[in-house]
């Protein structure tokens, strides 16, 4: 008798202790960077888009994870995020450079919401307007045609680029603002003319083999390819996830990041 | 004889106090303190946006003098208390947070009264602001949580046995929480 009330005694007291944390999903096992527990997206899509991140992670230790959910639980998006972002620890500890991506699709006549979330060691490279324009430009347009998977996988291109360094946010936020963002094209393409013509000068005139000999479009082409890091930043955006793809083994595991509120998000 | 017997005192009670949970004590307030600079930190930088904000919404909505007076008084307010984590008890919190919450709800108050300016809206640079505000709010949100955690740590460890004995020892004192906004607990929708 005393053995059951004992046992009693432990079930009330550890119960709740146990359920304090059952709001959010536990941690994935084993570990992916796509869980899609609203099931939106179709799975060619998700395995590729997993094997992209998998390959970023890899790349350049940054963790992008990807949650899809029917139902935020009474939370409010970006306190659900960082919540769970937190206890999964997207990114690596110390770096804190994970990044989540929270979804809620729209279902019936519940709005539909998203929140990027970035860790601390990511804001300076997404500041939070830069994270808003991604959620308005590149992910909502494509969720109201329910097209979820391409909207994430802009929005990830995005944020890619925007961790790996190849264009900042600065450069971002010009290309998504209303004005000037022709204007700054047509002065990269003046600026490259400028450049171009003053190289080929040069080259006449120190009569060097390469310029002697090569036709003119050869140095064009030699002088594109120099310039890589400038072009990048005009360049397309949604198309950045090229060299990603066939690669072997799965996501290692998330590192222990943590998230300070960094981030923001959008619904329709 | 009598320092030998000493010296045998020290090495037996020596361990015993290094596993009777002092240094995890240090350990835990320390991390209360770390926090702390962390709230800091957010509550700074949101003061940090007021400025500009003014004086965007100020080009499109000059009529709002009140409002906007009102959200710089409040700024005022909120910055002239500056708590360092040593003098951190329930009282100076206390006033710490009603000064925070003074601003937020001129804030509040005048994003309603944006509501009625459309060019004002429209503005990007507005919309980035706006953008900045609410992740700073979150900022603040997610920081004070991981203030309250570091506080729970430490003060369930100091009042449990038999480490509370230890604890009243040296002084180890519970730490303030911060206490939840009125109305916070749900967050504001627009409704349309």
């Amino acid at each position: 008798m005393i053995r059951l009330y004992s046992i009693l005694l432990v079930v009330l007291f550890l119960g709740p202790v146990a359920s304090s944390g059952q709001d959010f999903p536990e941690r994935p096992q084993p570990p992916r960077l796509i869980n899609d527990f609203a099931d939106v997206l179709d799975s060619r899509a998700e395995n590729l888009l997993e094997q992209e991140l998998v390959a970023f992670a890899r790349q350049t230790s940054t963790q992008i994870a990807v949650v899809t959910i029917s139902d935020l639980e009474g939370y409010d998006k970006a306190d659900y995020a960082f919540q769970l972002a937190e206890k999964w620890g997207i990114g690596q500890k110390g770096k804190d450079n994970g990044v989540l991506i929270l979804v809620q699709p729209k279902i019936g006549n519940k709005r539909g919401q998203a929140f990027i979330a970035t860790g601390y060691g990511l804001e300076g490279v997404v500041p939070d307007a830069v994270a808003r324009r991604i959620v308005d430009n590149e992910m909502i347009p494509r969720f109201k045609r329910n097209d979820y998977a391409g909207g994430i996988a802009a929005g990830v291109s995005v944020l890619m680029e925007l961790t790996r360094g190849e264009y900042t946010a600065e450069g971002y936020l010009k290309k998504t603002g209303s004005s000037g963002s022709m204007l700054g094209g047509i002065g990269i393409i003046v600026f490259f003319f400028i450049i171009l013509l003053t190289s080929l000068g040069r080259q006449r005139a120190r009569h060097s083999s390469i310029g002697h000999d090569l036709p003119f479009w050869v140095l064009l082409s030699m002088l594109g390819s120099g310039s890589r890091s400038q072009t990048g930043s005009w360049g397309s955006f949604s198309s950045g996830s090229g060299p990603f793809g066939g690669s072997g083994g799965g996501f290692g595991g998330f590192g222990g990041g943590s998230f300070g509120g960094g981030g923001a998000g959008g619904s329709w | 004889m009598r320092y030998l017997k000493l010296i045998v005192l020290a090495v037996i009670t020596f361990p015993l106090l290094t596993s009777c949970g002092y240094n995890r004590m240090v350990e835990l307030e320390e991390s209360i303190d770390a926090q702390w600079s962390q709230v800091e930190n957010v509550y700074q930088r949101r003061a940090d946006l007021i400025p500009n904000l003014v004086n965007t919404v100020k080009g499109y909505a000059s009529h709002e003098q009140e409002t906007l007076q009102a959200v710089i008084e409040a700024r005022s307010k909120a910055t002239s208390i500056n708590l360092s984590a040593g003098e951190l008890n329930e009282q100076t919190l206390k006033n710490f947070q009603q000064a925070q919450e003074g601003l937020s709800s001129a804030i509040s108050r005048l994003m309603v009264v944006v509501e009625r300016y459309p060019d004002l809206k429209a503005n990007q640079n507005f919309l980035d602001l706006q953008a900045q505000l609410e992740g700073t709010e979150n900022r603040i949100a997610v920081e004070r949580r991981k203030f309250n955690e570091a506080t729970r740590a430490y003060n369930t460890y100091i009042r449990k046995f038999p480490k509370n004995i230890i604890a009243g020892i040296f002084n180890f004192e519970p730490r303030p929480y911060f206490e939840a906004d009125e109305g916070a607990s749900k967050a504001p929708e627009v409704q349309f």
